[in-house]
């Protein structure tokens, strides 16, 4: 495992008690930049809980997520505040701004000045509509630009909330479960997108498709029950005599 | 690039309204004898005038419950607010002329006040007044605003609290110690800047005052709801978890746009006051505000143009019904308000956008998409 102190993204013995329930017990994590990781896991193993606690959406009973080793602390900080500071998250089922057009979407989650007055003054400069017009390209939403997202099919919502990550150009992209209800075509384009993200950002993707996650995997996690049970490259995770009773082998 | 034609006719209307009441109506008030048929009488004149402030309200409130997804059920308030520092200038400027002959107002005198408080100490100047009928308005909602949405109260739950809110400001106003006049407020005015309140010519004068303030706030309305700023107010409505991901903190958007709606209602209340005649604290019991709501509903809710004729549809049914019907009015207005919300989520200008919609796909046999998708009530996220 890679030192802590060249890691983009680092947990450290993180804990997450709802009501006394444990979802996460003393988990610790580092993710290097530019790793694509895939964090695996049984239903209630604690891994949304996980993305939560990255992006601020939940407080750690104990413990603390920092950035760039260990100069940024995460976990004092609100939700909004740690999307500025490069932590992009994609949720599971696609949640885009309906009422918006794709343009619009795309220019919302661009990395630009956010506060009240910039978003009152500042108009789009040349370089960031070509930022957005190239992200179209890439997601292959050329054509329905100017389209409400509200009236995109499934697929076409994952692949713009894949976009509004581009456009936000996190230094970490969270991801959750980006093929769910995909078709097999849309499941391919999406884990060449993913693999075509990593090594530009550092990406963290939860997923329950084996298939899939054997498809883009490098570093495979699995978390059981709150912690980590295992980590390695899918073959060794797999080999995991542990791995298979909790997991892989009700999934295999 | 159908939604650009519609928001070009949009404007060309909104422009043609407002020529129409800004400039022509007063022309035929003035330049037409009362004998003629298109002579448009004074106490027309003072309704419109009613209702453009009426509509600048109703206006803000649309940006903060049709764009921010904020329902305000206090906004009779800040309304009332405004309408109290005016109501102040116009006291002082009574002068020695009350009942009591004396330089305090007549109400103080019969209190056995010896001095003006301290807080009615500058509103002898209009300037200062309508400073004031904003500041005053600003002030409270900002800090009213920062503690709700730090808290991060919304839905139903804010709205209940604003209804608190001006529920406990009525209360404060009716007591005399408050010094506003207690419960019949502030009344008998005289003038204006020496002009007489009951001559024409000021009647006239405000009527314009209030159209120039109404076209002047839909402009800045526009602006806002049009630039950057306006499309992360309306992502805040429609899904504000998200808007947290993508870096924004919708607190600040909010509070801004809900401090921008109190200045709003702070000045259509200023200009209210002169037209009606009287101040007091009915105006921030809490079915007034809830009035206000059923006028942007009525109209449709994140359209701007929706809540000018909501208003002006409402209040007229109004006048009108108080007058020939007078016990109907409430149950006219009830049902009002569950037709709409039942039949016309997007109020009678969705009605009328979503003809106009059907209408030119019909002539151009092209698909169109309407412009803006209605706003949810509540956030998607359930979250409330």
């Amino acid at each position: 495992m890679s030192a802590w102190q060249e890691s983009i993204l680092f947990a450290e013995g993180v804990s997450v008690s709802f009501d006394g329930f444990m979802a996460i017990r003393n988990l610790n994590l580092a993710l290097e930049p530019g790793e694509l990781r895939c964090i695996i896991g049984p239903n209630g193993a604690g891994k949304s809980t996980l993305l939560d606690v990255i992006t601020g959406k939940t407080r750690p009973s104990a413990g603390k997520v920092y950035m760039h080793g260990r100069s940024i602390e995460l976990t004092s900080r609100s939700e909004y505040e740690i999307a500025r500071l490069g932590v992009g998250r994609k949720f599971q089922r696609p949640t885009v701004f309906a009422g918006h057009s794709v343009f619009e979407n795309l220019e919302l989650s661009q990395a630009a000045p956010k506060g009240v007055f910039q978003s009152l003054l500042r108009k789009l400069n040349a370089a960031e509509r070509e930022k957005i017009d190239q992200v179209l390209e890439t997601i292959g939403l050329r054509d329905e630009r100017m389209r409400p997202a509200g009236l995109l099919s499934h697929g076409q919502k994952q692949w713009l909330e894949i976009g509004m990550l581009l456009t936000q150009d996190p230094k970490v992209l969270l991801v959750d479960e980006p093929v769910a209800g995909m078709t097999h075509q849309e499941v391919q384009h999406t884990a060449e997108l993913l693999l075509r993200l990593a090594g530009e950002h550092s990406v963290v993707v939860i997923e329950h498709d084996m298939d899939f996650v054997r498809s883009i995997a490098r570093r495979v996690t699995v978390l059981h029950e709150g912690s980590v049970l295992a980590e390695g490259s899918m073959e060794d995770v797999q080999r995991d005599p542990r791995v298979a009773e909790v997991y892989l082998g009700e999934a295999a | 690039m159908q939604e650009r034609a519609f928001a070009k006719r949009e404007l060309y209307g909104m422009a043609a309204c407002f020529a129409v009441l800004g400039v022509l109506v007063p022309l035929l008030h003035v330049l037409l004898p009362s004998a003629s048929a298109l002579h448009v009488p004074s106490y027309i004149i003072q309704l419109l005038g009613k209702f453009a402030c009426l509509a600048l309200a109703s206006l803000a409130l649309d940006l903060i419950w049709g764009f921010a997804g904020v329902l305000s059920l206090g906004q009779g308030v800040f309304f009332a607010l405004g309408g109290y520092c005016m109501g102040m200038y116009l006291m002082r400027s009574i002068g020695r002329e009350g009942v009591y002959r004396s330089e305090l107002p007549d109400f103080m005198v019969f209190l056995d006040w010896k001095e003006l408080p301290w807080y009615w100490l500058g509103f002898d100047q209009l300037w200062f007044a309508l400073a004031m009928a904003l500041i005053v308005p600003g002030l409270l909602a900002f800090g009213f605003g920062f503690l709700a949405f730090r808290s991060r109260i919304r839905g139903v739950y804010f709205s209940i609290i604003t209804q608190a809110m001006t529920f406990a400001m009525m209360l404060l106003f009716f007591r005399n110690e408050t010094g506003f006049g207690g419960n019949n407020g502030l009344t008998d005015f005289k003038r204006m800047l020496g002009f007489s309140l009951h001559e024409d010519g000021t009647k006239l004068a405000l009527y314009v005052i209030s159209i120039a303030a109404l076209l002047g706030s839909y402009a800045a309305c526009r602006a806002l709801v049009s630039s950057k700023f306006g499309r992360v107010l309306r992502a805040v409505r429609d899904h504000e978890s998200k808007v947290m991901f993508c870096g924004y903190n919708p607190r600040d958007y909010k509070l801004f746009a809900w401090t921008v709606a109190a200045v709003l209602s702070g000045l259509a209340g200023a200009l209210y006051v002169p037209q009606v005649g009287i101040i007091n604290p009915s105006e921030m019991e809490p079915s007034a505000s809830i009035e206000m709501a059923i006028w942007v509903a009525v109209g449709g809710r994140g359209t701007l143009i929706g809540p000018l004729l909501g208003a002006t549809l409402v209040n007229a049914a109004k006048s009108w019904l108080t007058a020939s019907f007078p016990d109907a009015w409430l149950y006219v207005l009830a049902l009002l308000f569950v037709l709409v919300t039942l039949l016309l989520p997007d109020g009678v200008w969705g009605l009328a956008r979503r003809i106009g919609a059907r209408a030119s796909v019909r002539s151009s046999r092209t698909p169109s998409v309407i412009a803006e998708a209605p706003a949810p009530i509540e956030p998607t996220e359930g979250e409330a």
